[in-house]
């Protein structure tokens, strides 16, 4: 018997959690794989990785990994992580959130988090529609697609997340799909790095309940049909709106250095106290 | 030695604030209570503290909790809209018993009303404005002075029993000038931090209800979440036992510290025969309407009306035949004072509108109810 080889993931885990809640053919297993790979390829200290997530499938992810998390409430992540990463300014803050979580209940949170440029990174995974709840249209659904709240067909035109985050300030902005792990690692890798606010839109298959309302009942036949429809933004600049529809343009948004939230309290605090902001300073009695 | 400052209400809470290690506020700007953000906007990054202009107050709620679990003593200020924007995150707040302060400086109400009247509309959003079961603690201010010190208590309780901690002001507190006087020895209480990461259990079901809570980048790697949790943090949403533990425990931790969270202050009361219940701005009235009368009536000031002082009250209006609340609302405190005291005649002086009731307008109440 060969000895069973461990995936080099695993130490991140709690394993103690296991098994997760997701369903076969998720694509939230392949999304956390290319977190860690790029949280490596970062060199990120993970100790030093706090995490944060709202309510959805997506924000059940911080809970199987080994770092401080915390599970917030619906919509609320980017806020909680703006005062988490506020008052600890050496916290590598990520929150994981998703399409109806973010751009829905929580769109005013994640257009301000943006405007600040606070440095956090937030991968938001879009599977278009509420899983959790059973299949409901979500703000990105696409038009004429199927859900148990548009049982006849959407009549909603979808936001365009990475296009919207970057309009709203985020100095890193990117969309990349569950087939292009590659460059999605490599993108969650430059959103770490990036000092400023970073938003890594990931569009996914969620087989369940997507899929099953709109005939694509395989996470295979799913994958397809995303990257059938995927071209890239270096091409897509050159098209028309209108041989646009129904594509996922995948590729940067925003990638540039701008002033960070948290740096210009740290420059007022050092002007008016001299010193940078306290750090734990809860456990003090005399400060 | 202690100083002496001629200030506003709303200042002398933010100066309350920075006195009691608050580091961290995030608000959005509402009338009456603008003056707490404005004077920490100002004063937090002289003291190496953080302020953040949120986009709402739903955000401001968030954001302090999260600054709490960020290892900074954190607050905001609101007035009546934003507290009810608040209620779900105050909620995710108790679940998580992470240590909060709210301050509220009340308004005419409902909906945006009378912003620059004063009102003691939110008392019961205070008590049940978030959906569960839950015991919040909540301090009212009746002078510039307790305004500031009960900022400070508000800081300590929530400190030490990791729960969020209400500030019941008015705009009348808020917004009036007085002299308060700080002293240089006042108690702080810091936030206890566990002693190590072996075997600590953050939810842990201890004898007194409130385990030690680490900051997040202290290593203790800790999951915290809203949903029913067991003692290490994980979700467990289907076991009634697991939910039945934790909330009851979430609820005797206060419950079981009643002798020492409440907090009344009474005079005559012993041989009057008509008693005021009041608490907050109306109190100052009250006090002067029993100065007043040469009838045998005494008062009784809550200082902290949630938890609900059961026990002082009872003791206090024992010998009175007749209790009468005065309060800025159409009712609420009432309710409880007539739970307390089952078999007493317990009255109402519920003024609306936005003006104090005035020492007559009490004493006029009382020659209704017939004290002698």
């Amino acid at each position: 018997m060969s000895q069973e080889k461990q995936n080099r993931f695993i130490p991140y885990l709690r394993e103690d959690r296991l098994p997760h809640i997701f369903c076969p053919g998720c694509g939230n297993g392949a999304i956390i794989n290319a977190f860690l790979a790029a949280m490596q390829k970062a060199q990120m200290d993970f100790d030093n990785i706090a995490m944060v997530s709202g309510i959805g499938c997506s924000s059940r992810i911080p809970g199987y990994l080994k770092c401080d998390s915390l599970h917030t409430t619906h919509g609320r992540a980017l806020s909680f992580a703006t005062g988490l990463k506020t008052a600890n300014k050496d916290l590598d803050v990520v929150v994981f959130t998703g399409d109806g979580d973010a751009a829905s209940i929580g769109g005013n949170h994640l257009i301000h988090a943006a405007r600040r440029n606070i440095n956090l990174t937030v991968i938001c995974i879009n599977n278009n529609i509420y899983g959790m709840t059973g299949g409901q249209i979500s703000p990105t659904s696409p038009k004429g697609s199927f859900g148990s709240t548009a049982p006849y067909g959407n009549q909603d035109t979808p936001f365009k997340l990475a296009e919207l985050v970057a309009a709203a300030g985020a100095s890193y902005s990117a969309r990349w799909t569950t087939v292009q792990i590659e460059n999605l690692v490599t993108s969650i890798k430059d959103g770490l790095k990036n000092p400023g606010f970073s938003f890594i839109e990931v569009a996914t298959q969620c087989p369940t309940y997507f899929g099953r309302k709109n005939k694509l009942r395989t996470p295979t036949a799913m994958a397809a049909v995303m990257k059938a429809n995927t071209v890239f933004k270096s091409a897509a600049d050159r098209m028309k709106p209108k041989d646009l529809e129904g594509k996922i343009v995948v590729g940067e948004f925003a990638n540039h250095t701008r002033d960070e939230f948290t740096e210009n309290i740290d420059k007022i605090s050092v002007e008016k106290s001299g010193k940078k902001t306290l750090i734990n300073s809860a456990y003090e009695s005399e400060l | 030695m202690s100083e002496e400052f001629f200030i506003q209400g709303n200042e002398a809470c933010a100066k309350g604030a920075i006195t009691a290690g608050c580091r961290f506020f995030a608000g959005y700007p509402i009338t009456p209570s603008t003056e707490v953000a404005e004077t920490l906007a100002r004063d937090l990054p002289k003291v190496g503290g953080s302020f953040v202009q949120m986009e709402d107050e739903i955000g401001s709620a968030g954001a302090i909790i999260g600054g709490s679990w960020g290892g900074a003593k954190s607050m905001t200020a609101t007035s009546g809209p934003g507290i009810s924007l608040m209620q779900e995150n105050i909620g995710y707040a108790f679940m998580t018993e992470t240590p909060i302060v709210i301050v509220d400086v009340q308004r005419g109400s409902p909906s945006t009303a009378q912003p620059t009247m004063a009102a003691q509309g939110d008392m019961m959003q205070a008590r049940w404005g978030s959906h569960g079961d839950y015991e919040p603690i909540a301090l009212s201010p009746s002078s510039v002075q307790e305004f500031f010190d009960f900022t400070i208590r508000a800081f300590n309780l929530s400190e030490e029993y990791r729960v969020p901690v209400f500030v019941m002001a008015d705009e009348v507190i808020g917004h009036m000038r007085e002299k308060i006087v700080v002293s240089d020895d006042i108690e702080i209480v810091a936030r206890k931090r566990p002693e190590s990461s072996d075997n600590y259990l953050p939810f842990e079901n201890i004898e007194n209800g409130t385990t030690p809570m680490p900051a997040f980048g202290d290593g203790f790697n800790i999951h915290v979440t809203g949903l029913t949790h067991d003692e290490r943090g994980y979700p467990d949403t289907n076991d009634p036992e697991t939910h039945d533990k934790l909330i009851q425990r979430i609820c005797d931790k206060i419950l079981n510290n009643k002798d020492k969270i409440c907090s009344v202050q009474s005079k005559n009361c012993e041989d009057a025969d008509v008693v005021i219940v009041s608490y907050g701005a109306p109190v100052r009235s009250v006090v002067e309407a029993v100065n007043k009368t040469d009838k045998k009536v005494g008062y009784i000031k809550i200082d902290t009306p949630w938890p609900f002082p059961d026990e002082q009250i009872k003791q206090l209006c024992k010998n009175a035949s007749d209790v009468l609340v005065v309060e800025m609302n159409l009712g609420q405190m009432y309710y409880e004072v007539e739970r307390v005291l089952k078999d007493s005649n317990v009255h109402l002086l519920g003024k609306i509108g936005g003006l104090l009731p005035t020492p007559d307008e009490i004493l006029d109440e009382i020659d209704k109810i017939g004290g002698n």
